[in-house]
């Protein structure tokens, strides 16, 4: 019910939302649970396990009930915490884990088998059949526990990722937080305040408390306006620290204010990663439930949450409110409930000093043992010694004390300390490099002793800084002490809950402890205490203590849990946003992307490039068509391609020569100026590394070729064969990949057609040989080197001309009956000639593997030709690279298969060796592959059996040379 | 875990690719024999504790980096440029 009152919500500004498909209306500053709350809807959900009804416990991000699916189709969002959703037009919320209605749900029977459900339940039942896990108990269980759903659609919500650095990271804007942040920003240093409500201030907006003379709540918005207002202050709202790591950094998760989410483009929520040379750590503290038969009931919840739906929302979440504690709070809750007129049926205080001046009917020494009404409170039963007293109330305001926020100082292994004097945890100092703690969640628990806390931190951490002490006044504020007698369970028969997100009861922690599941880690796991979204922070201390009961030891020998990121469930969407879909795998085009593109071509991935897979013609109906003649086309004319994807590295100075002749097996250093070699490089255990081209360009300049896809790992090795083996050498490098489009000229017609485009000819270039040329006046490099086996070249031009050339080369090579090629006839006109790729240099083989071992030098040192020596790598019975064609019924080779002797089984233990690469070669007529066999070498001429398990192809291959085009390369030096 | 790269600055962990024990910088010479380059290439101690390692700052400015550090607390205690290492070994 909505009473009158001076809390925050804006009464000109009503907003509608449905929860369940019916129509309510509530208040800007709302939270789906106040306005619930203001409309008299106390039951929000059904639990996890027993479909207990639920109502609000809390009114935080702590709430282990109230939570909603919000939103429809791929927008839908499971398992928000009603509490702290701010209410906005339009919000559309529903119940969760209940059917066929939140009212009437069916699978409430599971409460009445709440005997037979206990902890440790499906360990015991469901043993066996073994078989009967998949097929029947987990479809059952699945459907019958469990949280809101996924809608399974991919998501169309825009999240964000984003850094920040600051000097001091102040989490909370509680008072202590608020106090520390002015302190800092007054000393000059850079402050981020973070805090997860809408609006600063902690507690102090849900109480009647005064700082400075004037309301809590006003004091903290000032304070906060004028931090706001400085260059070296940032204020993060809405923003929820997740967890402390290494290095001073924090992670946390920003949700944007509804308003601001609903603007084009605007993200729903932003994951940050905050760095900061120091932090202060003013998180407050969660109240704690006491456990008592029944005390999960809609309408009993936390005395804070009474106080703050009352003070700060002007909610009465009932008209008949009785309250019970085991501190003062349990009477500044009476006190402002009498003050807003809301009628207190009883204050029991389990203390038994306590006192009241209050006109409620008050008992001290009591405690709340029952409480009956099923989808609503109805009545509490109040136990004393001298008897029971069964009083009506639909709300019940419970307050078992508070719990320091330690969450984050876990979060490195810190293990918190057992605090007698306000029977809590509280956090170890030095539990993270350079945090501070300061205020409630340190324990101290007075406004004033908070702010004292947070300005004493922040003269710690300025020390640190080296940055002068300014003067800061501390403001009047309320000093009570604190006066705890703890209360964790009250004796009773019936069930009493401690998790209520994860329904896990006082008996199911005692059942643990009689099982012998002691330690604290195990009754967590056996019984799932602090397991649910909620991860127990509002009931593992409690849980820990009847753990400690049952087991006779005393609450800081049995421990806590562990603190574990994240504080609040972050969505994955949050913490990717950026890295789905091509911000995963970004797209590399080439400058022929467009022209190959209008042309039709397919386009495959090449790591992150994309390249023309073939150029279709009007007719052709399938690739192997286009494929088929652009192989010949290369064979009988001039096939032009982009070749930009491999990876250049242009590499300078003195000592070039010397780093080219350690990283590569073969001589570079006695390449004559204007020539290209072929190289090979091995990694330092002996393997091959890549292949590629080397041209000396000048005495002390080079430019590498590497394949498309070890372009990167190549520099990186160049770089540590630099930096790390040999940095004495005067020698520079950097990849140039991008800075130039390079074209493959290949085929019979490929020297008339340059000999038109260049602007003088190209004279008698020889075969590997490198030459400065200009087109249309721009200077270009000319390389007479070959992947086809054909009398070919390849031109490279600063990227800038590469679209204009590529159009040139096209239009001039039509002319001349040829045309561009794509990727699938590049592959079949190496597979011809033998050539290899990555496909034969898999990290696997040796350079005698693939029949060079001569090309590691005897006449130097290089890296890997001491590991290639080793007798495995150089003994009999390795695979080695052989051609293969097929010559069985079958006329096709799959990439994958396996080699077996003929007579043989195709079984592992008699496996000869595997075809890596196979194209159909419109030249011979027929399928060639190039594979690895068994000392392949000696056995050109064998027919073997090709056996594909996976395709289920099996064929006849003969062992042939792997080059089985124009052995002896007359054609290239034509 | 943020690493100080000596040419950069202090920078997130991301921006670096790991490689391994700094033993990677003790090539042994070509005839040194294989129980040296097997220790060289396989042989590693798995230590809790202090650690030298390798990092290339692949997203920065390409310098490969010696960095001290604690496999424990994570603390890094200082970090050179691997070359310096190198150029001061015999």
């Amino acid at each position: 019910m909505r009473i009158e009152g001076k809390g925050q919500i804006d009464r000109t500004r009503p907003v509608s939302f449905t929860f369940d498909g019916h129509r309510y209306q509530g208040f800007a500053g709302d939270t789906l649970a106040s306005a619930l709350l203001a409309n008299d809807i106390r039951l929000m959900g059904r639990s996890f396990k027993y479909h207990r009804p639920r109502g609000v416990l809390t009114a935080g991000s702590e709430e282990p009930n109230a939570l909603v699916t919000t939103g429809l189709g791929p927008a839908q969002e499971p398992n928000v915490r009603a509490t702290t959703l701010e209410l906005h037009e339009g919000l559309i919320a529903r119940s969760q884990n209940r059917w066929p209605s939140l009212d009437w749900d069916v699978m409430a029977v599971n409460d009445l088998a709440a005997p037979f459900l206990g902890a440790g339940f499906y360990y015991k039942t469901f043993m066996w059949p073994r078989k009967f896990w998949e097929a029947v108990y987990e479809p059952v269980i699945r459907n019958a526990a469990g949280l809101g759903a996924l809608s399974g659609e991919a998501i169309t919500e825009k999240y964000e990722r984003a850094w920040a650095h600051c000097d001091l990271l102040v989490i909370g804007a509680g008072p202590a937080g608020l106090m520390a942040a002015q302190v800092a920003a007054e000393a000059g240093a850079d402050v981020i305040l973070v805090d997860e409500d809408t609006r600063p201030g902690g507690r102090l907006n849900a109480e009647t408390l005064e700082v400075d003379g004037m309301p809590g709540a006003d004091w903290a918005a000032d304070l906060a306006d004028d931090l706001a207002a400085l260059p070296n202050v940032r204020i993060m709202a809405r923003t929820t620290v997740t967890g402390a790591y290494d290095g001073g950094t924090y992670g946390a998760l920003e949700r944007i204010a509804p308003d601001m989410a609903m603007r084009p483009g605007a993200p729903l929520a932003c994951f940050w990663r905050i760095v900061a040379k120091r932090c202060i750590l003013a998180a407050g503290a969660l109240e704690r439930p006491v456990a008592f038969q029944n005390n999960d009931r809609p309408g009993i919840m936390m005395a804070s949450a009474v106080r703050a739906y009352l003070n700060r929302w002007d909610v009465v979440p009932g008209r008949n409110v009785a309250v019970f504690g085991n501190t003062d709070d349990a009477h500044r809750t009476a006190a402002d409930l009498i003050a807003a007129g809301v009628h207190v049926s009883a204050l029991i205080d389990a203390r038994h000093h306590s006192t009241t001046d209050l006109d409620v009917p008050f008992y001290a020494g009591a405690q709340v043992s029952d409480a009956t009404g099923r989808k609503g409170l109805e009545a509490i039963t109040i136990s004393r010694a001298s008897g029971q007293d069964k009083v009506q109330a639909d709300c019940l305001a419970m307050s078992g004390g508070w719990n320091p926020s330690v969450h984050l100082t876990c979060h490195m292994n810190g293990r918190p300390a057992w605090n007698r004097d306000i029977a809590a945890f509280t956090p170890t100092e030095g539990a993270i490099p350079g945090m501070v703690t300061a205020g409630a969640c340190q324990g101290d628990f007075s406004t004033r002793a908070c702010l004292e806390a947070g300005a004493r931190a922040a003269a710690e951490v300025l020390e640190g800084f080296g940055l002068t002490l300014p003067h800061v006044e501390i403001p009047k504020a309320e000093d009570s002490a604190y006066d705890i007698t703890p209360l964790w369970a009250v004796p009773g028969k019936g069930r009493a809950w401690l998790d209520f997100q994860n329904d896990v009861t006082v008996k199911d922690v005692k059942q643990a402890a009689t099982e012998n599941f002691r330690s604290v880690e195990h009754m967590k796991r056996y019984t799932t205490q602090g397991m649910a979204t909620d991860q127990g922070k509002s009931s593992n201390v409690v849980a820990l203590a009847v753990l400690a009961d049952a087991t006779g030891r005393g609450i800081p020998e049995t421990g806590t849990t562990t603190f574990r990121p994240p504080y609040v469930p972050v969505p994955i969407a949050a913490m990717g946003s950026g890295a789905q879909g091509k911000g995963f795998a970004p797209e590399r085009f080439t400058t022929s992307h467009a022209a190959s593109k209008e042309r039709g071509a397919p386009m495959i991935e090449a790591g992150l490039w994309y390249r023309p897979s073939y150029f279709p013609q009007p007719g052709e109906t399938h690739w192997r068509q286009s494929c088929d003649r652009e192989v010949n086309m290369v064979r009988n004319t001039v096939g032009v391609a982009d070749v930009s994807t491999l990876g250049k590295i242009d590499i300078q100075g003195p000592d070039a020569a010397a780093l080219l002749d350690l990283v590569y097996t073969n001589m570079m250093s006695t390449l004559k100026v204007g020539r290209v070699r072929y190289g090979l490089m091995l990694r330092e255990d002996g393997h091959v590394m890549d292949d590629g081209t080397c041209a000396r360009l000048g005495e002390a300049h080079y430019l590498i070729t590497t394949t498309t896809a070890a372009a990167g790992q190549v520099m990186r090795h160049l770089e540590f064969v630099h930096q790390c083996l040999v940095p004495h050498l005067d020698v520079r490098f950097i990849s140039v990949t991008e800075q130039w489009a390079q074209f493959a000229i290949a085929g019979p017609k490929s020297r008339a057609l340059l000999d038109d485009l260049l602007d003088a000819p190209v004279g008698d270039l020889p075969f590997m040989g490198y030459g400065d040329v200009t087109v249309d006046e721009v200077a270009a490099r000319l390389f007479r080197i070959s992947f086809s086996g054909e009398h070919a070249y390849e031109l490279a031009v600063p990227a800038c001309y590469g679209d204009a050339l590529f159009r040139e080369l096209l239009t001039r090579a039509e002319a001349l009956g040829g045309g561009p090629y794509g990727m699938e006839a590049l592959n079949v006109l190496r597979i011809e000639k033998g050539f290899i790729t990555h496909a034969e240099i898999h990290g696997r083989v040796t350079a005698g593997d693939i029949g060079m071992a001569r090309m590691i030098s005897a006449k130097k040192d290089c890296i890997g030709k001491a590991a290639a020596a080793r007798p495995g790598l150089v003994e009999e019975g390795r695979e080695q690279l052989v051609g293969l064609t097929p010559v069985g019924a079958v006329k096709e080779l799959t990439s994958g298969a396996h080699l077996f002797n003929q007579g043989e089984e195709a079984v592992r233990v008699n496996d000869q060796g595997y075809i890596t690469s196979v194209g159909f070669s419109p030249t011979f007529g027929c399928f060639l592959g190039l594979g690895f066999l068994k000392d392949g070498l000696s056995r050109h001429g064998e027919v073997l059996r090709m056996v594909d398990h996976l395709r289920g192809v099996e064929t006849l291959v003969k062992v042939q040379d792997p080059v089985q085009f124009d052995p002896d390369g007359g054609r290239v030096r034509d | 875990m943020r690493i100080s790269c000596p040419i950069c600055g202090e920078r997130d962990r991301r921006e670096f690719y790991y490689v391994g024990d700094a033993v990677a910088l003790n090539r042994p010479a070509a005839d040194a024999g294989p129980e040296a380059w097997d220790d060289y290439l396989h042989n590693r101690d798995n230590l809790a504790g202090e650690t030298r390692d390798l990092w290339y700052h692949e997203s920065g400015c390409a310098a490969w980096v010696v960095v001290t550090r604690n496999t424990v607390t994570h603390e890094v205690y200082h970090t050179e440029l691997a070359s310096d290492v190198r150029e001061a070994q015999p």
